[in-house]
């Protein structure tokens, strides 16, 4: 199928070179010209930029396409439609699907089931068999068919010794693995984040330490390998304090944080509203006050959706019962410039320097396209296609967002095929208007293609 | 509208700490209920100070119809109340319907372990397809925290929390403040009808047990420190809640010879052993021998203290066997008190029209009452 040629016209680039007002021409699949008032080739489509910025479409490092075993819940089609209309090009596939991605047979699936949907779909592989925390999954394998992220996520690795020696197999073969942090002694039976709210409700909880103490073991694992580890949904004050420590001794240390953990805390839970119920769980404001912190000071490397799709029957049910997770992928760009910068009245009121917690857009946009497509070894230099800059010659990846654009966010009018977003009903600011992949619009005007 | 009206319309408040972000948080959390729908008693913050007041006299006219020798009035004549026991329960599931009963009300009982529950059907379903028969109040007792906000939820009926899990059981907190008021008014030789909640100003409680995992004490700590009352809390330290910093009491203890001298009620809770002890305590037989109330322990409470517990009781664990028979035990009384405060609550929530007072709709039955009920 050819790809047309497409004319973004009237927004202001921004990318890692920096902000500057040009219209952008793609063709065939790649950038062909950048410049002040580009003539319009015949035949090409014009798609009206005017008032957004135009960047690097976003790459999301850690998302849960549910295929193969749970397509009731999303599948990889729906899944990239949603991510599509979130302004992302490029999605890495979790491996907790039913049969696991711990195996080349698995894994060819699901890129075959990617390839020709609206984003790019990659996929992580399990470090253990089965996710079980015992066996090494035959990482070179996966590594064989372009895998370079692993991660039994959904789980921690909680076998000290298991957990070294996938560190070591991993450095000998150049790939990184992630870690879900979570302590299974601590943690157990938990619904939500152990403080005065989980106290008062009645609800097990589990402490910030649940997560702490795995990541303060990975680190010093990590120091005893010389291997790279980057760290999944971080949430607490005391994991980004771990995290910016072991970057200053200079360790291969990364780490993502959710939109949701940056904008919500467990008083959200008042209700016993499952749709706020996640792993790792909203916590207090003092957590995402540091949270946006480590944002801006560059402790965080990236941003990512960990998009979790649930059915309803396994949502609306009570609070000890249901599912953890939420979307993410159709809102996470305006959650998280409310979070993040002057934009927008912030939902949480963060304690501490208010100030020191604020980014301007193109930096916020940077977490959620180029830096993150640096974690999923999709970055231009790294020989994947994601992240820019923008520029001729590079690919046709990009996300044209209004930063000013209210809407309503109404789960009945998603793209994924589930509805548990914690967003719903909510007013947010920052809309994606146009998304290319590859060079083809597969939105435009808000609106999916495909 | 009154006060208790206003306060028992399902919208579901705490308000732990100063958090500012939880305030704010909770201010855009949707409501569990419309203000103009079902109402509801979640929990013992739906109440308030007033709230809890008012119940306690209401209370009063209904423990003396259950001294009638017909003791019944048609107060809730054609009304339907489900009990939904989703846990195991005897004796609330008991009074709950006997109050019903007492009120002419009809009762249908929902048993989890003989249901459709069991064959795989969804609590929602479950509630969805009784609501479509027609009742008006659900009476849910479960094993996990939330679950009757859930119901309230689901359907536009009046739900009453008759236990959800380690959250509360407001209905146990709201017999024994019942109880406590009506003994300390006995013993100052008063009319119970002519005192208020004085009694509770200053009064010093001990709450002795598992208090991480109870219900029981989550609602007693909000009644009596609503109602002014010194509360203590006193566990071994795996038992006690986290952030307990954030509870309205007045202190903590793992010592409970210390705390006894200065104890108005000593309040005891059972010890789940079914829970798993190994976990949290090393031995029934330690914890027994650090925080049970046996006779000596008894004997060295306060002058006139009272000993109080929600039954059903471990006896040799945290009650010593022959404590129970001492005249400074109420545990019977709490339990007669059960199903009168059950009655109150069922005509407040059900039997009294939005635009008129409990009071009202009370006199408003007493010709029938002088009829016997009829």
């Amino acid at each position: 199928m050819s790809v047309p040629t497409v004319l973004v016209r009237g927004g202001t680039v921004i990318d890692e070179r920096g902000q500057r007002r040009v219209d952008v021409l793609c063709s065939d699949g790649t950038v062909s010209a950048v410049g002040e008032s580009l003539e319009v080739p015949s035949g090409a489509t014009v798609l009206d930029a005017g008032g957004c910025f135009v960047a690097p479409g976003l790459v999301d490092v850690h998302a849960h396409l549910r295929e193969p075993g749970n397509e009731d819940a999303e599948c990889i089609d729906s899944g990239a439609r949603a991510a599509a209309l979130g302004g992302f090009t490029a999605v890495v596939a979790m491996p907790n699907t039913d049969p696991p991605l711990d195996n080349a047979a698995v894994a060819s699936e699901v890129l075959a089931l990617g390839a020709g949907v609206t984003c790019k779909i990659a996929v992580a592989g399990a470090i253990t068999v089965g996710r079980a925390g015992e066996r090494l999954a035959p990482m070179g394998e996966l590594a064989d068919l372009g895998v370079r992220l692993f991660t039994d996520d959904g789980a921690g690795v909680q076998d000290s010794g298991v957990m070294r020696r996938a560190l070591e197999y991993a450095r000998g073969l150049g790939v990184t693995l992630a870690e879900h942090c979570q302590d299974d002694g601590l943690s157990h039976g938990a619904a939500m984040h152990e403080g005065e709210w989980s106290s008062r409700l009645g609800v097990p909880g589990s402490p910030a330490e649940a997560e702490e103490l795995m990541v303060a073991r990975d680190i010093a694992l990590v120091r005893l390998t010389r291997g790279r580890l980057h760290l999944l949904h971080l949430s607490s004050a005391g994991s980004v304090a771990l995290l910016a420590a072991a970057k200053a001794e200079g360790l291969a240390v990364t780490g993502e944080v959710t939109p949701h953990h940056l904008a919500l805390t467990d008083a959200e839970l008042s209700g016993y509203d499952t749709v706020f119920k996640v792993y790792p769980p909203l916590r207090t404001a003092t957590d995402v006050g540091a949270l946006r912190k480590a944002c801006v000071t560059g402790t965080i490397d990236a941003i990512a959706t960990d998009h979790a799709p649930h059915r309803p029957e396994a949502k609306d049910v009570p609070l000890a019962d249901a599912a953890s997770g939420m979307l993410g992928l159709e809102t996470a760009l305006a959650v998280v410039l409310g979070a993040l910068t002057d934009g927008d009245e912030p939902l949480v009121h963060a304690t501490g320097d208010e100030q020191a917690s604020r980014l301007c857009a193109r930096d916020v946009v940077g977490l959620l396209s180029w830096r993150s497509a640096r974690i999923a070894h999709m970055a231009l230099d790294q020989g994947g296609d994601q992240g820019g800059p923008i520029a001729p010659g590079n690919p046709a990846n990009l996300c044209v967002f209004d930063p000013t654009e209210s809407w309503l966010v109404d789960p009945l009018r998603m793209a994924s095929r589930s509805r548990n977003t914690p967003w719903a009903g909510r007013k947010l600011t920052g809309r994606v208007r146009h998304t290319i992949c590859a060079g083809e619009p597969v939105v435009i005007g808000s609106e999916a293609q495909r | 509208m009154t006060a208790h009206q206003e306060a028992l319309t399902g919208e579901h408040r705490g308000e732990p700490g100063t958090d500012t972000a939880s305030a704010a948080a909770s201010a855009t959390t949707p409501a569990t209920a419309r203000a103009d729908g079902a109402r509801h008693l979640l929990s013992v913050s739906d109440l308030g100070a007033e709230g809890i007041e008012e119940v306690l006299r209401v209370s009063d006219a209904f423990v003396e119809v259950s001294k009638r020798v017909i003791p019944k009035v048609p107060a809730l004549r054609g009304k339907t109340v489900v009990t939904l026991f989703v846990e195991e329960s005897t004796r609330t599931k008991l009074s709950f319907e006997t109050a019903a009963k007492r009120l002419s009300a009809d009762v249908l009982s929902f048993n989890a372990t003989s249901s459709s529950l069991k064959k795989g059907e969804s609590l929602r379903d479950t509630v969805e397809t009784i609501a479509a028969m027609g009742v008006d109040a659900f009476v849910v007792r479960h094993s996990a925290a939330g679950a009757p906000a859930a119901v309230a939820r689901w359907v536009d009926t009046c739900v009453l929390n008759a236990g959800d899990g380690w959250h509360e059981h407001p209905t146990q907190a709201l017999l024994d403040c019942c109880t406590i008021r009506q003994v300390l008014a006995e013993r100052d030789g008063r009319m119970v009808a002519e005192t208020g909640v004085e009694c509770f100003k200053g009064l010093r409680v001990a709450i002795v047990g598992d208090i991480r995992h109870s219900r029981v004490a989550r609602s007693n700590v909000l009644a009596f420190s609503a109602l002014g009352a010194q509360v203590t809390l006193v566990a071994p330290g795996t038992l006690l809640p986290p952030a307990v910093e954030a509870w309205p009491v007045a202190g903590v203890s793992h010592d409970l010879d210390e705390v006894l001298p200065e104890t108005d009620v000593c309040y005891l809770l059972r010890l789940q052993a079914e829970r798993g002890v190994g976990g949290f305590l090393p031995s029934v037989r330690e914890y027994a021998a650090a925080y049970g109330l046996n006779a000596r322990r008894a004997a060295a409470l306060a002058d006139g203290a009272l000993v109080m517990h929600p039954g059903p009781m471990n006896r040799g664990v945290e009650i010593a066997d022959e404590v129970p028979d001492l005249p400074l035990s109420v545990i019977l009384r709490q339990v007669a008190n059960g199903v009168a405060v059950r009655m109150a609550v069922l005509f407040m929530l059900l039997g009294t029209p939005r635009d008129e007072s409990p009071a009202g709709a009370l006199a408003g039955l007493e010709d029938a009452w002088e009829t016997g009920g009829g």
